[in-house]
């Protein structure tokens, strides 16, 4: 057979779920030693195409051959052996076995009577490690691991199945910095071997610095492919998203007030110290810093979640004692989560209850009861307001898509009709178009004189968006910034990964 | 066409995965009925198997809370046992050779039962408590609260049954009220009530809340602590409450009474739908769960079965109700 310059060439997929057309005869063609992006907003397929490719799910037609080898009917274990792995978006460790048991999992090198070689599987782990340029100890629990390194065991797991491509879903949705240039350094490197890798990120900055060339798709269509150098961000996006979208932070200048809340030497504990800011009446602050600069922590302690070792909240010239969520709430905060799975919705509940579930002390009538008519009632008001797409306010709210359940935290949270709200990372894995729609939402609170404090790991939504930037470095406030034309991303970051305290920030 | 099919298909899905069980059990009425047409249909045996379940029933009730809370209590029968002979030593007629208290009369009836009725409380605010203030499994917390409870029963009682009660209390065990036997009527009043409680307070929201996600639930602004002990307490008062029945019924409580209860009452609840993932379950599940098992019963006694052939229909039961179960939670993921 004459040899190709692909290592899979995927023609024609189609995919159909009862009543749904995933996938309408897609194209894939991935190079040899090459790093493709693959884009596309929520439900573009792109997730599907992956389940076809892995053997996950069969595609109902197409053709899919992969490395010179025509692929029919295959499970996920076949796709591995063949040498397709794929790191998934959410990782999964075993987080309490070392990093060799989770690499060889099911598959333990043994010795003569049969029993688990542990020397045997230290030493090869240690040398596949190494050649990865990562020098953990093999015995490292993995709950001891930064998500990055995770993340790069998972691609030293790969190599040991000897894969020859790897299917990345989001993997820096977790990590920044460092860790990212750590991440893309490590895949340059598995590139170089000529291996090939997928990589699928909403995040278009980094495809274009770590890919060669992208495809794109939308609603279940190939759009287009190019090389990565050869097309411009703004056309990208157009063809993902199928419209032009002129302003990506729809930022309405409003008057900003007076001062809303001011926050004063406040510590907690080692997660961060002595931090004072405040934030006024239409103002967006942004709170910019890496990974575990404390940022989480800090609007966590301010909103009564976790114990505050020193310092105060002082809201209106008062001060507050916020001792506990339901506090924060009765003083006018609202607090949209990170991380919507771990705290933010309740899965298996509907979408009604997800909504009021923050307010119910306000929907009682007079004999104490809850009134299921002024649930039903706010409910609608607000799904008709930011524009919930579900087909009714009983369905259970997993089953709307990511960008829908965002708008569902979001209607929380008006509904208690805040005075301040703190964001944390609002647009975390969402796609381009439902961005640009919570982006305009935040910018019409602040019009109606809100404070906001919006954390985010996207230093181009903290530009876009904010009128001052408060910067954290490992727990400690390293900068206060007015957002003006000249702030640049690389300023921030000097910021942000600065050692000392403040004391010199008068240049920003 | 095609679409109008598939639509429908997903109806009848929806239909049978929400009111499966219920199906099953209507089933298992009309299959009884059919077999036996003489025995089965008839008031006197249809108030019987409702008299049958009221116990086990107001227990469900409460575990319904707490399993959609995502905990468990493995208490209830060791609860029930502590308040039944707290409430029987205190109905104690003149005629008993054995008493718990030498020179105590038979009190007023209402004595007994709020007695009763704060033991079970009280058991539930400490298994509730170390749940919520020391964050300990709820398997852990109740399955110590069970064992401690059991030992309390023999201190109590010095190891003997409690006997020759007060008309009183013999009064919920089988007495009629009209046509209707007591127990029927006070499982009728809780169902009600606990209906009331989870579906249209805020108490009973936060229950689904703190099931459904418990680290979404602090940060909504709800009183997680607080309502993880309220939860079990009102899992001890119906403990407490059944513990009425119970005793009425029986006449003469043994420190060994009601043992085991807590798996019946944990099975009925999960037959009824309730799912022990959190955040999933209804009274009405509860109260169809208790009934199946209670139909089993009596349809086994009626047809002559060997009652030992009950335990294992009932534990497949039980299997089977959680795998139709969780196909129907996949099927939405």
């Amino acid at each position: 057979m004459a040899e190709t310059e692909y290592i899979l060439e995927a023609t024609n997929i189609v995919k159909e779920f009862p009543g749904v057309h995933a996938l309408k005869g897609v194209d894939l063609k991935v190079k040899k030693g090459e790093i493709l992006g693959l884009v596309g907003e929520n439900g573009a397929g792109k997730s599907t195409l992956m389940k076809c490719i892995i053997g996950i799910h069969p595609p109902s037609s197409g053709e899919i051959v992969f490395d010179s080898v025509q692929m029919k009917k295959y499970s996920t274990i076949d796709a591995l052996n063949m040498g397709i792995s794929m790191i998934q978006q959410e990782l999964s460790p075993i987080e309490h076995r070392p990093i060799m048991e989770n690499i060889w999992i099911g598959r333990e090198p043994r010795n003569k009577v049969g029993l688990v070689d542990h020397q045997q599987m230290y030493k090869i782990t240690k040398e596949l490690l190494k050649s990865i340029g990562m020098d953990e100890d093999p015995k490292m629990l993995v709950k001891d691991l930064t998500v990055a390194k995770q993340q790069m065991v998972e691609i030293a797991k790969a190599i040991s199945y000897q894969a020859k491509l790897i299917i990345m879903d989001e993997p820096t949705s977790a990590i920044s910095g460092n860790e990212i240039t750590e991440l893309f350094s490590l895949m340059r490197k598995v590139k170089e071997e000529g291996r090939s890798i997928i990589y699928i990120s909403h995040k278009l900055d980094e495809i274009y610095t770590i890919t060669d060339r992208v495809v794109i798709l939308r609603d279940g269509e190939f759009i287009a492919s190019s090389d990565i150098d050869k097309i411009e961000v703004t056309k990208m996006i157009e063809m993902m998203v199928g419209r032009e979208i002129n302003d990506f932070f729809p930022k309405i200048k409003c008057d900003i007030g007076e001062v809303k809340m001011r926050v004063e030497g406040l510590s907690s504990g080692k997660k961060f110290q002595n931090i004072s800011f405040d934030v006024r009446k239409g103002e967006i602050l942004g709170v910019a810093g890496l990974i575990g600069a404390g940022r989480t922590e800090l609007i966590e302690t301010i909103f009564g979640i976790r114990k505050k070792t020193a310092g105060k909240v002082i809201i209106d010239g008062k001060e507050v004692d916020i001792k506990s969520p339901a506090d924060a709430i009765e003083n006018g905060m609202a607090f949209l989560t990170e991380d919507r799975r771990l705290n933010g919705i309740f899965p298996v509940l509907s979408v009604k209850i997800n909504l009021v579930v923050a307010n119910l002390n306000h929907l009682v009538n007079k004999s104490g009861f809850l009134s299921n008519k002024l649930i039903v009632k706010k409910c609608l008001e607000y799904i008709k307001a930011i524009q919930i797409k579900t087909p009714s306010q009983e369905q259970i709210v997993m089953n709307l898509s990511g960008g829908n359940q965002q708008k569902v935290l979001v209607g929380r949270w008006l509904m208690t009709n805040p005075e301040i709200l703190f964001l944390d990372e609002p647009t975390r894995g969402i796609d381009v178009g439902t961005k640009a729609e919570i982006h305009k939402l935040i910018s019409e609170l602040a019009g109606q004189c809100k404070s906001i404090v919006m954390v985010s790991s996207e230093l181009p939504e903290i530009l876009g968006m904010s009128d001052r930037i408060i910067v954290l470095n490992e727990g400690r406030l390293t900068g206060v910034l007015e957002n003006t034309k000249e702030l640049t991303q690389e300023e921030v970051m000097k910021y942000a990964t600065k050692r000392e305290l403040q004391g010199e920030n008068n240049e920003g | 066409m095609k679409a109008n099919n598939s639509e429908k298909l997903k109806n009848l899905n929806l239909i049978f995965s929400k009111y499966g069980i219920a199906l099953i059990l209507v089933g298992m009425v009309i299959l009884m009925t059919f077999l036996k047409p003489a025995s089965f249909p008839t008031g006197k045996n249809i108030l019987n198997v409702l008299n049958q379940s009221a116990i086990v029933g107001i227990m469900a009730l409460g575990m319904t809370l707490v399993i959609i809370s995502k905990g468990i209590d493995l208490s209830v029968g060791s609860v029930l046992a502590l308040a039944g002979v707290v409430a029987a030593s205190l109905s104690q007629t003149e005629a008993a050779s054995i008493k718990v208290f030498e020179n105590l009369g038979p009190l007023p009836i209402f004595i007994p039962i709020l007695a009763a009725l704060a033991v079970g409380a009280l058991c539930g605010s400490i298994s509730g408590g170390l749940i919520a203030y020391t964050g300990i499994p709820a398997f852990i917390s109740t399955l110590g609260m069970m064992t401690v409870a059991r030992g309390a029963v023999f201190l109590y009682t010095r190891g003997q049954p409690v006997s020759k009660l007060s008309e009183g209390i013999l009064f919920f065990g089988s007495n009629m009220f009209k046509v209707i036997p007591v127990p029927v009527i006070v499982y009728a009043i809780m169902i009600v009530i606990t209906a009331l409680l989870l579906g249209y307070t805020r108490f009973g929201k936060s229950v689904y809340a703190i099931g459904g996600n418990i680290n979404a639930a602090v940060v909504s602004g709800i009183k997680v602590k607080r309502n993880l002990v309220l939860i079990y307490i009102y899992a001890g008062i119906t403990a407490a409450i059944a513990s009425i029945l119970f005793t009425g019924r029986v006449a003469s409580v043994h420190p060994g009474a009601a043992s085991g209860y807590e798996l019946t009452v944990i099975a009925a609840t999960t037959i009824g739908g309730t799912s022990h993932s959190g955040g999933i379950g209804t009274i009405w599940g509860a109260v169809v769960g208790t009934l199946m098992l209670s139909v089993l019963t009596n349809g086994f006694t009626l047809l002559g079965i060997d009652p030992y052939w009950q335990q294992i229909v009932q534990g497949m039961i039980i299997v089977g109700a959680v795998v139709l179960d969780m196909r129907k939670n996949a099927k939405k993921a």
